[in-house]
């Protein structure tokens, strides 16, 4: 995966087991969207290919709402490969969302616009959820509450979930297990609690002022 | 008091073509965010091929109904010229000028430059209020309300239209939820070609046209879907009443050589006024 003569990525390879939740850390730059933009074809790769099995619903960095539609219709246009277009399950999993049904999603709230955003990939029934920069300009008690309700999912239905963050913290907090990326490469894999004593990680994204 | 009624009903008339033809700019604009200003040329191109039809023999009816499917399959390749080759708006809106003007090149060729018209349906006259009318007025008045209110609740009401919708507010979200954005578009712009063409089988025994007739219907129409800011189909209607019956007062108890200007004036106004909401949108 190239950009100009920037290869953004190069040999990566994840894997996301059912019922698992992993995390994907890395610098700006390192590749994360790239990479989730090519695993959800968004992107094409210039050389190589891309293989993927399962369905992938990628909840886009900057949430990318439909802001002129009401919540009800972005969750139901999230639904347009799939076979159901209730959404119930979604009100179910974030039950503030009900209310705000018939309001315009472009005046949301930026805790409630990620809510839709992950209630509208969700509706496509996907085996995995990926969630680029869950915790973007959201207040830490917003993602907490929301992170809750992923836990919650991740459990009760088995989903896997694969994070995308720059907050290191966050997503190692989250998840089980990590991978970390730097230009294009995985450079580190193994399970939270390890990449957290990780002596390079800690420098690279757990030290001081760099995590927010 | 009987040319007032004149002028007020083939006011409405004219006004429903305009809206026909706003309604296209507005089902283009909602899906690709282009200004399609080869709209008129849809009208012009689907009534000449109605009239060779007429001329050839084809009955009435079937006539009409060929021209409008040929225009949406001329929108349908304008809407492949414009929006296939990932364009900017502003290339795209030029593009679509170009394509206006290569149709006037080849309606001059094939039809030449005299004003055409055929006879609309017969039947007798109706007289209401002291007006004699020709039954053509209703037809299109009748057929373009069914027509509008039937794609304005498609694209409003319907999950396919919300889809369509969602391609233009955010193209990429749409292309993740699996839309074919592209595919969208070129439907938009084959409703837009259909749209045009049925505005031109419908006033072409009314109101004569000429090949290069595309640009004033082009900026009425315009000027038309510009109040309801290029979203609503409902008050693109609404323009197009305003200006049909605006350019049938102004030519009826003025002049029709100050039709044009008075047009473009209100249309100015709107623009204005547009520009005006919109920075006071952003600042609140």
């Amino acid at each position: 995966m190239r950009y100009g003569a920037a290869v953004a990525l190069d040999g990566v390879g994840i894997s996301v087991e059912r019922g698992e939740m992993v995390a994907l850390v890395g610098a700006n730059g390192a590749g994360k969207t790239t990479l989730l933009n090519a695993l959800s074809g968004m992107l094409v790769p210039s050389a190589g290919r891309i293989s993927c099995s399962g369905r992938i619903a990628h909840v886009p960095e900057g949430r990318e709402l439909f802001s002129d539609l009401n919540v009800d219709d972005n969750l139901r246009i999230g639904a347009w490969k799939a076979t159901s277009r209730d959404p119930s399950p979604v009100y179910e999993l974030f039950p503030q969302l009900q209310p705000l049904a018939k309001r315009r999603a472009g005046g949301l709230s930026g805790g409630e616009q990620q809510m839709v955003a992950i209630g509208r990939a969700l509706m496509a029934k996907p085996d995995l959820l990926a969630i680029d920069e869950l915790s973007q300009g959201l207040a830490p008690n917003i993602v907490q509450e929301i992170s809750r309700h992923l836990v919650k999912l991740n459990l009760e239905t088995g989903l896997a979930v694969l994070l995308v963050e720059q907050n290191a913290r966050l997503a190692l907090d989250l998840c089980t297990r990590a991978y970390v990326l730097e230009t294009g490469r995985i450079v580190e894999e193994g399970p939270s609690s390890r990449l957290r004593e990780d002596p390079a990680v800690q420098r690279a994204y757990l030290g001081g002022h760099l995590v927010s | 008091m009987s040319a007032f009624l004149q002028y007020l009903i083939t006011g409405i008339a004219r006004g429903f073509l305009f809206a026909l033809l706003a309604t296209g700019f507005v089902v283009i604009h909602r899906v690709t965010k282009v200004v399609n200003f080869a709209q008129g040329a849809f009208a012009v191109l689907g009534g000449f091929i109605a009239y060779s039809l007429l001329r050839a023999g084809v009955p009435h009816g079937v006539s009409e109904a060929i021209a409008v499917l040929a225009a949406a399959a001329i929108g349908l390749v304008f809407g492949a010229i414009t929006i296939l080759g990932n364009m900017t708006p502003v290339g795209s809106l030029i593009t679509t000028i170009g394509l206006a003007i290569l149709s006037e090149a080849i309606a001059m060729i094939a039809w030449g430059t005299t004003p055409l018209t055929f006879s609309g349906i017969g039947g007798p006259d109706i007289q209401v209020a002291g007006v004699f009318l020709q039954t053509q007025y209703l037809l299109l008045i009748g057929v373009s309300l069914v027509v509008l209110v039937v794609l304005w609740l498609a694209l409003d009401r319907t999950y396919v239209g919300k889809g369509m919708t969602s391609c233009a507010s955010n193209p990429y979200a749409a292309r993740l939820a699996g839309i074919n954005v592209k595919r969208m578009g070129l439907l938009s712009f084959a409703i837009g070609g259909a749209l045009g063409g049925l505005g031109g089988v419908l006033i072409m025994p009314l109101f004569p046209l000429t090949y290069d007739g595309d640009v004033s219907l082009s900026i009425l129409g315009f000027a038309a879907a510009i109040v309801g800011g290029l979203t609503s189909p409902g008050l693109a209607l609404v323009g197009g009443l305003v200006f049909g019956i605006a350019e049938q007062f102004v030519a009826g108890y003025w002049s029709p050589a100050n039709e044009s200007a008075v047009a473009l004036g209100i249309l100015l106004l709107l623009l204005l006024w547009q520009a005006r909401r919109h920075r006071s949108e952003e600042i609140a």
